[in-house]
């Protein structure tokens, strides 16, 4: 093909965020995911994300219909999606509307753009396109104009078929992929579909890579953080949080996911449709949320723990169910994958808005496990334990996650598989009658459950009020002793648990908490923090019912405690609203309560992830009020 | 598989259970409640047929029928209402081993469970479905059920109800892969026997609707048909419910009825007051075949499914 130029020496970068962004269903997903784990492979931290149009089929050109993927690949280990992307592909203009009103670019970001719209034979595709990219200029992104499909077209018949993975090669050689690595991932994406696909994608790559070479006039060098050889020497995988969670619940050894389609929550069910077999499970898609948690505790109850899995409006179906779960101690694992609310609220995006509703969203007082992993490999390890939390504590276990975690895709190391993991076979022996249903320990409220099955261990479960040995009563002292018990639990689980460590010096100015889905983003901002000298730490709770302990001791060594969360709050600013009746967001309400320490926070319900510059902005204006007073 | 002793089905022989080990505490329900008939024959059933007590689950929803587990000497789940069939549901998908039997009624199953009730009998997961329709909510306190009879008056329509009842079996017969649909009423202890025996003999749902008296807050409801049996129509054939011919006698008007005969289940359905058994279709497939498929696989089988699906995502 084209003469090669000399390569010229590139800029070596700390990371770049990639942004592939086009109509759904032109592959920009899969282009994405495939500079990801080729950049994974070659030893670079990797974050990526889907980006998702809020419809399944926008119309073609749509602002609102951007689909593809953000990767942000560094020389370090990559914890969230960054902040405005360095370099964009579009396939066309318009798309790029909706990222901008995203706030996802800045000055100088580079936009790499599909020209063919230029020539359209709409006349009003041609102005579209050509004010576009005027407008675009004039805010200062960096339009470099590229003809995809002519070139695609060089190769194929069909350039909606294939332009992603010339996009692959044009990235490759910008960032200096190695081009064999790159066929390899070609051949596993598309190895399955044979040798007449996987052909022209790698000739459609090498195109891109030789257009790149030739026209394109970036060179980047982005440091490998792992040397060769400890890259050879450990086992990674990369996955979503929601591949991660599925991968999770057949570790635990949990043998029914019991479920009702919900967005962020299904594609977890999807992925464990097609592999769960290979554990021995089954995914039952019930008439609807409410029937999905009564058939999985219609399992738990007969002696195999089982899983639902839900977002923001199937928890509030499943409320009574979960009311039942506590009272009548039946263990279960309850995994909401946060999305934006109330009602249907924002579909696919995240939000850390379900953490009350949890914790209080019963009627009574029904106290419960709520655990939230931070990382995509958390997702893995949290549904194991959650598991072993539920049938020990006896009751529901609520994991909580978000769109975030479900979305991005991160490396992680093997899990190393512990038989220990797996739920063992249900005890079938005869159960010793002397022993109560309810047989609490006065210390702990915990008790042991005989199955059915088990001979001499017959008993009624029931949701009304009961004694010890599960017999309705409706007298006063019964029902005190029966909320004592199933409370007491969480204070035994607290006494087993470590006091959260702190990213950062024990003591000092300010202390960030925050949970779920943000560690990353927050530790990145307060990074920044201290390097630039500020007292700053923080600290991530993935205990929140019950709260993980010394919380109070830790906060008084600190000026002042905020938490960055992604749900709503009240500002100081806003009209009306003043200290004493400000709505703090969601652990900042709880810590306030648990701890009387006078917590701040900054929220925001943007329904994106939480960008790190923003909280760097965030905490720098707080600091800097606090060591104005200093 | 479990963690039995070497000689436990020997033992099994020998345990004999009375109708003492089907007995929980006293029932609660009204004097001259239906309710009482039926929890008697379902634990004759029990006896008779010596199902392990340990192996039965009596599972509710919310209403006075729903507390017949308490009144069970086997394990029981008391739900909340309406949803007593996702339980039972659950507890079959991978538990095949128990025997499962679900009491609910006609608020309970028709009104506020209707969605499960049309999915359950569509999953066809084995178990007995007792519906106790007594036309009425009785644990609330005479409100109007979806079966109340056009006019009847009742606390929350002191004037009488405005809408003509649901009828359960027409619905029930119209619902994909139902497989036993049978009527009885609590007032013949023979007939209720014999219709609850072949509903444990059926594999799949055994759809069982009970006439069932309320003597306090419908006590009128059923008065026509038993002050006059002959408003009665006798289902009778050899695939059908076997009674004696003396209680058989007691039935005025009867008919032959081949129990697999759906159009002909369904117009019965429409136009009488049946007793017996409407529909039978014993070779329906059931849920809990396909959704048990792997309960008994190992630890370290486990383990190698799970590498293997792991390997999927190896960089
Ligand atoms: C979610 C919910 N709504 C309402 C109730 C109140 N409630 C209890 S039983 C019942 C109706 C009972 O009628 P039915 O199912 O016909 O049973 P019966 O008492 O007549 O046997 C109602 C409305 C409840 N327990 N839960």
């Amino acid at each position: 093909m084209t003469q090669q130029r000399e390569p010229k020496t590139p800029v070596t970068l700390d990371e770049h965020i990639v942004e592939i962004v086009s109509d759904s269903g032109e592959g920009a997903q899969k282009a994405g995911q495939t500079f990801g784990n080729l950049s994974a492979k070659m030893g670079n931290g990797v974050w990526t994300v889907e980006i998702i149009p809020a419809e399944i089929q926008p119309p073609a050109r749509s602002p609102g219909g951007a689909s593809g993927n953000r990767i942000r690949v560094g020389s370090t280990y990559m914890t969230n999606a960054g902040n405005e992307a360095d370099l964009v592909v579009a396939f066309n203009e318009q798309v790029l509307y909706s990222r901008i009103a995203s706030y996802a670019y800045k000055q100088g970001t580079v936009i790499l753009l599909e020209n063919k719209w230029k020539t359209d034979q709409s006349f009003e595709i041609c102005q579209q396109y050509q004010s576009a990219v005027a407008e675009f200029r004039e805010h200062g992104l960096v339009v470099i104009e590229v003809p995809m499909e002519v070139e695609c077209l060089k190769i194929v018949s069909n350039a909606r078929k294939g332009k992603n993975m010339f996009v692959v090669g044009m990235l490759c050689h910008i960032y200096r992929r190695d081009l064999q690595k790159a066929f390899d991932e070609v051949q596993l994406t598309f190895g399955h579909k044979g040798e007449k696909v996987v052909k022209p994608n790698q000739d459609l790559l090498k195109a891109g890579y030789a257009f790149a070479a030739e026209h394109i006039d970036l060179h980047y060098e982005i440091p490998s953080w792992k040397t060769p050889k400890e890259r050879d020497a450990e086992q990674w995988v990369v996955m979503n949080g929601n591949q991660s969670l599925g991968l999770g619940i057949m570790a635990s050894g949990m043998e029914l996911v019991s479920m009702y389609p919900i967005t962020p929550a299904t594609s977890a069910s999807h992925y464990l449709a097609d592999v769960f077999v290979k554990t021995g499970g089954f995914v039952h898609q019930a008439e609807d949320e409410i029937a999905a948690i009564g058939f999985a505790l219609g399992a738990s109850y007969a002696g195999r723990t089982a899983c639902t899995i839900t977002s923001g409006p199937g928890i509030a179906l499943k409320t009574e169910f979960i009311g039942l779960s506590v009272m009548g101690e039946i263990p279960l694992v309850l995994v909401d994958v946060q999305r934006g609310g109330p009602s249907t609220g924002l579909p696919t995006k995240v939000e850390q808005g379900d953490l009350l509703a949890l914790m209080y969203g019963e009627p009574g007082d029904a106290p419960k496990i709520i655990i939230a992993p931070a990382t995509i490999e958390e997702c893995f390890h949290f549904v194991i334990m959650a598991r072993k939390l539920a049938e020990t504590f006896r009751g529901p276990v609520v994991m909580l996650t978000d769109a975030n975690l479900a979305t991005g895709v991160q490396p992680f190391r093997r899990p190393k598989l512990q038989p220990e993991w797996f739920a063992p076979p249900i005890d079938q022996s005869a159960w010793d009658s002397k022993i109560p249903p309810y047989d609490w320990d006065e210390q702990t409220g915990l008790s042991s459950r005989p199955l059915p099955g088990q001979p001499d261990g017959e008993y009624v479960l029931t949701g009304l009020a009961h004694t010890f040995e599960s017999k309705v009563v409706y007298d006063r002292d019964s029902n005190q002793k029966g909320c004592e018990m199933r409370s007491k639990k969480l204070a035994t689980l607290r006494n087993t648990l470590q006091a959260p460590t702190l990213n950062g010096a024990d003591s000092g100015d300010l202390l960030v908490v925050g949970w779920g889905s943000t560690l990353g983003a927050i530790e990145e901002a307060v990074g920044k923090m201290q390097k630039q000298g500020h007292q700053v730490s923080s600290l991530h709770l993935r205990f929140l019912s019950p709260m993980e302990p010394d919380l109070k001791a830790i906060f008084a060594r600190f000026k002042k405690v905020m938490t960055v969360e992604i749900n709503y709050s009240d500002r100081l600013d806003m009209p009306f609203i003043e200290n004493d009746n400000r709505r703090y967001a969601q652990l900042a309400t709880l810590l306030r309560g648990q701890t009387l320490v006078d917590i701040d926070c900054w929220s925001n319900v943007y329904g994106q992830p939480m960008q790190p510059g923003m909280i760097y902005e965030q905490l720098l204006a707080k600091i800097e009020k606090i060591e104005e007073v200093v | 598989m479990f963690a039995l002793k070497a000689d436990w089905s020997q033992e099994i022989k020998k345990r004999y259970f009375t109708l003492d080990d089907y007995t929980g505490g006293e029932a609660r329900w009204c004097p001259g409640c239906g309710d009482h008939a039926v929890l008697t024959v379902v634990q004759r059933i029990c006896r008779d047929k010596q199902i392990l007590p340990e192996k039965t689950v009596a599972v509710s929803g919310i209403g006075c029928s729903s507390r017949l587990p308490h009144y069970m000497g086997t394990y029981g789940f008391h739900g909340t209402h309406g949803r007593a069939l996702t339980i039972a549901c659950g507890i079959r998908s991978r538990r095949p081993d128990l025997d499962v039997w679900v009491a609910t009624g006609d608020g309970d199953c028709f009104s506020i469970g209707a969605g499960h009730w049309i999915h359950a009998i569509r999953y066809n997961m084995n178990m007995v479905v007792l519906i106790f329709d007594n036309n009425v909510y009785g644990l609330t306190k005479k409100q109007m059920s979806p079966t109340s009879p056009l006019g009847f008056k009742n606390n929350t329509a002191p004037r009488g109800t405005i809408l003509q009842p649901l009828n359960p079996l027409t619905v029930t017969l119209g619902i994909t892969n139902v497989s036993f649909v049978a009527q009885t009423i609590d007032w013949n202890p023979a007939h209720l026997y014999a219709t609850l025996q072949a509903a444990h003999n059926h594999r799949g749902t055994s759809f069982v609707r009970i006439l069932q008296r309320c003597p306090v807050y419908s006590d009128e409801v059923f008065s026509d048909i038993q002050n006059d049996p002959s408003k009665i129509l006798f289902l009778n054939h050899k695939n059908g419910i076997h009674i004696g011919d003396n209680v058989k006698r007691l039935f005025p008007t009867q008919r032959e009825h081949d129990p697999s005969n759906m159009s002909e289940a369904y117009d019965i359905a429409r136009n009488h007051v049946p007793v017996g058994l409407l529909y039978h279709a014993p070779q329906t497939p059931c849920y809990e075949d396909f959704s048990s498929v792997g309960r008994h696989m190992g630890i370290e089988d486990k383990m190698k499914g799970l590498n293997d699906a792991l390997d999927q995502f190896a960089v």
